[in-house]
């Protein structure tokens, strides 16, 4: 349906101006005339039509000026010029065309032509004020998802930096807008000195990608601050990807289990590129991925299995995502696996190895990009007693419980030795202890020595000098597995005793083995032990507790924490 | 007179002017006096462009009005003056003149057989 307009007309002639206002009159427009272009760009300001019929050669200012200035009046909104010529000569249509005119109609004017003309005019007015429209109504929706997304990122640094990214041996990179481009970085210190870090990279962008970082952060600190195994945190945040994501979804990640004080690197990749493990005497051994990503396979059939690796102060352990791999240049090459490589085996000093890389990206590229994360763990002496290790720093919400007197004591047989792990529940009784909380870090190391000294020297009568050998960590931990699958007997019974008097107290941990037992007392005193635990683990028993005895058969271990007063 | 005035344009315009049709004569010829000045003006003083835009505007006029005759005289004047052939023009201008004259008597016959008729 034809809309009415309000349609300026300049026009000279008289007799034309007038016949012209009378035909578009009669079509229902409103109509301002002027005789001349310096009357028509006033007129054009006090009435702002939407459409203006101007002669081109007009006396005191013509119409090609008059069309310039009109325009850069009307700005953004689209105000349709017409110029009224019969004009033959192409010079002067394209005067006209370069002066801002929309169209042309010629002399003598035909009523049903400029109707439609102006119409067709209209119409495209409509469509430049739908374009404006819609561009700030995408400029407004655009700053909103912008605000939405760093108060999301607020929200989510609070719970990925709930953990130990800005540790000193951590180096990392990754854009403020990792998070909405997939990527996810995590790092925690485990009980017993141990460290877990985490790089995910979720498929797809923005906000849905986002969205999965958030349950995956939670659970690695929530687990990890409660003393579950790095296995156990793996089958739980794949098992709630697999819950929440939809299918086209899911997280490329490696989980590193950096163990130094033992020195040990357990790694899971799944579907991530190969991170790498640089030893400090110049190896490099790639952590390749050996399974699907998380929130792919049924819990039921995922595969947990870590790669254990022997680990040394002095060594760095890098992860990326294949953001890095993948990125391209200005000539659509690929920076790759092969680039990385020659720059870590040109790199002669270690510790400038991260900042290498990034000179290669940056040359590579001639600019910052910022859809890629990189990561290097270095691992150096822990030159704090272990005793200092301080507590998780997760906020456990269990509110505090009052001392009592209790004891419990439950006994792992052989199938129990293959599935379960006994700490984390008992972490979860211990954590009870209000006044044992700040060393609950401390408890848990002390407890994972005598339960797996108990496991691996008690029950499976492993030798520890097997790990000295080449391959000595490999086989060593084959041969745990295989004997703990081919166990029919045995067992390791964990008794725990509260007592508590007034403000003082204390918890006994004993612990006992099938095995043959040990003299204690001799291995305390040796720097190496070769067929039991460590001198050096007990003696690092026996500094971190208040006592530390066993039953002279060297079955049974016991081991105190007290409190006093108020801890 | 069909060669002087087009009466398909002298309908179209009668009937978009409606009551205001004499005007629109009245105004034409009073307007084309002045537009003949201008081009007298532009031939004695020799400036080729002035007469050039002078012929070019009452062309389209004369053209609006249907008087055709005069819009194809005042066409061949702005070809002149394009081609700067100003020893041509003042011949031309008196042919103007002269349909100009005529096309006068026959806008005011027109007028009058409009009084009469509405």
């Amino acid at each position: 349906m034809p809309r009415r307009l309000s349609i300026l007309i300049a026009e000279d002639g008289a007799a034309d101006r007038m016949l012209l206002a009378a035909i578009v009159g009669r079509q229902g427009h409103h109509v301002v005339t002027a005789a001349n272009g310096a009357e028509a760009v006033a007129l054009f300001e006090r009435e702002r039509p939407q459409l203006v019929l101007m002669d081109a050669l007009m006396p005191v200012m013509d119409g090609f000026e008059a069309a310039r200035q009109i325009k850069q009046l009307a700005g953004n909104e689209l105000v349709p010029i017409i110029f009224l010529t019969s004009l033959t000569e192409n010079e002067a249509l394209v005067r006209c065309l370069e002066a801002g005119g929309d169209d042309f109609i010629a002399k003598p004017y035909n009523p049903i032509i400029l109707e439609a003309k102006i119409q067709a005019m209209h119409r495209l007015r409509r469509l430049q004020a739908t374009v404006l429209e819609q561009r700030d109504l995408i400029g407004r929706r655009n700053q909103q998802l912008l605000d939405e997304q760093r108060a999301a990122k607020a929200i989510f640094d609070k719970v990925a930096h709930a953990g130990c990214l800005n540790a000193p041996n951590i180096r990392y990179r990754q854009s403020p807008r990792a998070l909405f481009n997939g990527d996810l970085l995590l790092a925690a210190q485990a009980p017993a000195g141990r460290m877990f870090v985490l790089l995910g990279d979720f498929t797809g962008h923005g906000l849905p990608a986002a969205i999965g970082a958030m349950p995956l952060a939670e659970t690695f600190y929530g687990m990890t601050a409660k003393g579950y195994s790095s296995n156990q945190i793996l089958r739980e945040i794949n098992a709630k990807l697999k819950l929440i994501l939809p299918v086209e979804m899911f997280c490329c990640a490696t989980l590193l289990d950096i163990n130094l004080g033992q020195g040990i690197l357990r790694v899971w990749n799944g579907g991530l590129p190969d991170g790498y493990l640089l030893q400090a005497g110049g190896e490099r051994l790639p952590l390749r991925s050996g399974h699907l990503p998380l929130g792919v396979r049924e819990a039921t059939v995922f595969d947990d299995t870590f790669e254990t690796l022997p680990l040394a102060v002095g060594d760095r352990l890098l992860l990326l995502s294949d953001g890095l791999l993948e990125s391209c240049n200005a000539d659509d090459e690929l920076f790759g696996e092969q680039r990385l490589l020659s720059v870590i085996d040109a790199n002669s000093d270690r510790t400038t190895l991260f900042d290498d890389i990034q000179e290669a990206l940056h040359a590579f590229h001639g600019q910052i990009l910022d859809d890629l994360s990189l990561v290097e763990v270095n691992m150096i002496a822990e030159d704090r007693p272990v005793a200092d290790l301080s507590p998780p720093s997760y906020p456990l919400g269990s509110k505090e419980l009052h001392p009592r007197d209790w004891s419990n004591r439950f006994e792992l047989r052989p199938s129990s030795l293959r599935m379960a792990d006994p700490l984390p529940i008992t972490m979860q009784l211990l954590l009870q202890i209000s006044p044992l909380r700040c060393r609950i870090g401390t408890i848990y190391t002390v407890l994972t020595e005598l339960y797996a000294n108990a496991v691996e020297h008690g029950v499976l009568l492993l030798d520890s000098t097997i790990k000295c050998g080449a391959d000595g960590f490999a086989t060593y931990y084959r041969e745990r597995q295989q004997r703990l699958d081919e166990l029919v007997e045995g067992f390791v019974s964990i008794e725990l005793t509260v007592k508590s008097e007034g403000p003082s107290g204390y918890l006994r941990i004993g612990v006992r083995d099938s095995g043959p037992g040990f003299d204690v007392q001799q291995a305390l005193n040796q720097q190496y032990c070769s067929g039991r635990l460590g001198g050096r683990g007990l003696r690092m028993i026996r500094q971190l507790s208040e006592r530390f005895y066993w039953e002279p058969d060297g079955k049974v271990l016991y081991v105190e924490f007290h409190w006093s007063g108020h801890a | 007179m069909a060669e002087h005035l087009d009466s398909r344009v002298l309908a179209t315009l009668q009937e978009v002017m409606d009551a205001e049709y004499p005007v629109l004569l009245d105004t034409f010829l009073v307007d084309s006096e002045e537009r003949l000045r201008l081009l007298q003006a532009a031939c004695q003083g020799g400036e080729a462009e002035s007469l050039r835009q002078a012929a070019h505007s009452f062309k389209g006029s004369c053209s609006n009005m249907g008087a055709s005759l005069l819009a194809e005289l005042c066409r061949e004047m702005e070809e002149t003056a394009r081609r700067e052939q100003l020893d041509e023009a003042p011949a031309l201008i008196e042919r103007i003149e002269r349909e100009f004259a005529i096309v006068r008597i026959l806008y005011r016959a027109e007028r009058q057989r409009w009084h009469s008729a509405g």
